[in-house]
């Protein structure tokens, strides 16, 4: 008996609560969410203050937070002091046809192993789900000797090449993105005597374009970011990507600030472009891996 | 005769075309997954330096890897650098994700701010944050206006790891993306469940929200981890594993060994420990998750997912 009183009394008292507990509840929520965004876009603010700054003020005390006049000479002065135009050319061409690449390859494979049938194909997509699992590391070696024999050290192939073979976790988000179209779709075209070919094409890839993007997206940062294989591959300052080339940079320019933010502007600026561009892409592209277990 | 053979292989293409697809996988898959796997493996029971012939010699890298300090030190530097960012980074993500789950105005530009970092890491990240660690920089600015004296980042053998554990946790916005898809995606009717039965928001919390997370828990955590056991960029461009090798890790050490050292065999066998540890711990993963993950919920029968 008692038990059937109080319930409602305990509830009537969380509701209470809640009610009461509502104004400063949000207000802790925006308080957390504003001095959190402040203290993670601080650093990339900090990094482009100094880019502005005349080396003079970079240590002053108490900061200077606004340059005022802006130093653009900076960005004159970095662009002079190594080879970045090379840099930049040779990133500019290993990020698009990485990104062509790896888009089309990955799409082709995740279309082969969500849509068609064949002998083996679930036994070949979990040998694609353990190429993730398994450091790529383990392979530099041999991927060394092999791309050396071909006479491609020093040269962009060793970071384009792979590119067309496709990559695991883009094959997955594309394939898990395929899975979730209606089958009728391509039961319908092949009715009307469409191949498999064209259905991809017409079909599939119009209804995809939210992951095809996704993928583009994610793949434009991998290859612009991509370190460990240049840092291998490439080794006479002109043929270096902008990412190693930067840090190239900073071994010879070490301690002069302003030219090392004004370097990192130029690495990240086609990120946060892309990133502004593909906002939606990145948010919605990490929900769509499906990964419900 | 011969024209029954040709219909059957017509037949066989007809219904198993679909391989095709996959082809370009398939050949890289070969060449340049499985080839390399392989060779990789005969290649550290070698001696070669890359200018002569390989030399089998057994399991002497093995042996000289298990007793070498440098090696030893390096195994510990990348578990306790993934002890510390793996969970500081999943508990991070999932505060930011349940802040950004409430009810508020602007969440575009928080979640904006929050993710940001994670798409531009990299070299530049770790350039900026060379920059910010400096002893008189502006982390220890900042820590100076709660009173607290910071330490000089990057030149101290205790500070370095935790500096480099610190850049990897700015951009924890993948994972806090999955998570916020994943508080996204939970049914309203479940909250409501608690509610009639006379919970509250904690009870909310601690029996609807955190059990339905753990699969996306689970998921960041196994890729968290293989992921921050192949820590490179940032040691190589802000410590170069340094000081006094407090910043040393696996495939750092690996780097040295094949490409500055040209010693390809040991660097293989450093390849191999590597990918045991990740087995190892991976696997250790999967058994420990049947006692946390919660999977009996079917979302799909409620179409929430």
């Amino acid at each position: 008996m008692a038990e059937t009183f109080a319930k409602p009394a305990v509830a009537a008292q969380a509701h209470g609560i809640r009610v009461a507990g509502q104004v400063p509840r949000r207000l802790l929520a925006y308080l957390l969410l504003i001095s959190g965004s402040v203290v993670f876009v601080i650093p990339l603010l900090w990094m482009l203050r100094t880019s502005l700054l005349s080396p003079d003020l970079i240590f002053a005390d108490p900061p200077v937070w606004i340059p005022v006049p802006a130093q653009w000479q900076n960005y004159a002065q970095m662009w002079a002091a190594g080879p970045f135009l090379d840099w930049v050319q040779n990133s500019v061409i290993v990020t698009a046809i990485g990104v062509v690449a790896l888009t089309a390859s990955s799409t082709l494979a995740a279309y082969g192993f969500a849509r068609t049938k064949f002998v083996g194909r679930d036994k070949l997509f979990i040998l694609v789900l353990a190429t993730m699992m398994i450091p790529f590391q383990v392979r530099l070696v041999p991927e060394y000797m092999l791309f050396n024999w071909f006479g491609w050290v020093n040269t962009l192939y060793p970071l384009i090449i792979p590119s067309l073979f496709g990559s695991a976790f883009y094959i997955f988000i594309l394939r898990q993105f395929f899975l979730t179209l209606p089958r009728e779709l391509d039961e319908a075209a092949a009715i009307d005597g469409a191949s498999t070919w064209v259905t991809l094409w017409q079909i599939i890839v119009p209804l995809a374009q939210p992951a095809i993007a996704t993928v583009a997206a994610f793949a434009f940062i991998d290859q612009w970011n991509d370190f460990l294989r240049p840092t291998i591959y490439l080794y006479t300052p002109e043929s270096l990507t902008l990412a190693v080339g930067i840090r190239w940079f900073v071994g010879n320019y070490a301690n002069q600030y302003h030219l090392m933010m004004a370097a990192s502007m130029v690495a990240l600026l086609p990120m946060i472009i892309v990133f502004f561009i593909a906002q939606k892409q990145f948010m919605q592209g990490i929900a769509l891996t499906g990964i419900k277990g | 005769m011969s024209a029954s053979v040709a219909a059957r292989r017509y037949h066989w293409w007809r219904k198993n075309h679909g391989i095709l697809y996959i082809l370009p996988w398939l050949v890289g898959f070969l060449i340049l997954q499985l080839f390399p796997f392989v060779a990789s493996l005969a290649i550290s029971f070698t001696k070669w330096d890359f200018g002569s012939a390989p030399s089998y010699i057994g399991l002497d890298n093995y042996r000289q890897l298990a007793a070498d300090p440098v090696v030893l030190q390096s195994v510990v530097n990348t578990i306790y650098y993934t002890v510390l960012s793996v969970p500081g980074g999943l508990v991070l993500a999932f505060l930011l994700a349940v802040l950004l789950n409430q009810e508020v105005r602007g969440i575009a530009i928080y979640r904006t701010a929050f993710y940001l970092p994670s798409v531009t890491a990299g070299v530049a990240t770790s350039v900026i944050w060379i920059w910010l660690l400096q002893p008189d920089g502006l982390v220890n600015k900042g820590l100076g206006l709660f009173g607290v004296h910071g330490p000089s980042w990057l030149a101290s053998t205790t500070w370095s790891l935790p500096a480099l554990v610190i850049v990897s946790l700015w951009s924890v916005g993948g994972p806090m993306i999955l998570f916020l898809a994943g508080l996204q995606g939970i049914p309203q009717s479940l909250f409501d469940a608690v509610s009639i039965d006379g919970g509250g928001n904690l009870s909310k919390f601690f029996h609807v929200t955190i059990p339905l997370m753990t699969p996306y828990v689970f998921l960041t955590s196994v890729l968290g981890i293989i992921g921050s056991f192949q820590v490179f960029t940032s040691a190589l461009v802000m410590t170069q594993g340094g000081p006094a090798g407090s910043t040393t890790f696996i495939v750092l050490l690996m780097y040295w060994e094949g490409w500055q050292w040209w010693r390809m065999g040991y660097a293989s066998a450093l390849a191999w420990a590597l990918l045991v540890v990740i087995l190892i711990f991976t696997a250790l993963q999967f058994r420990l998750a049947r006692s946390w993950v919660y999977y009996e919920y079917d979302r799909s029968e409620t179409g929430g997912g």
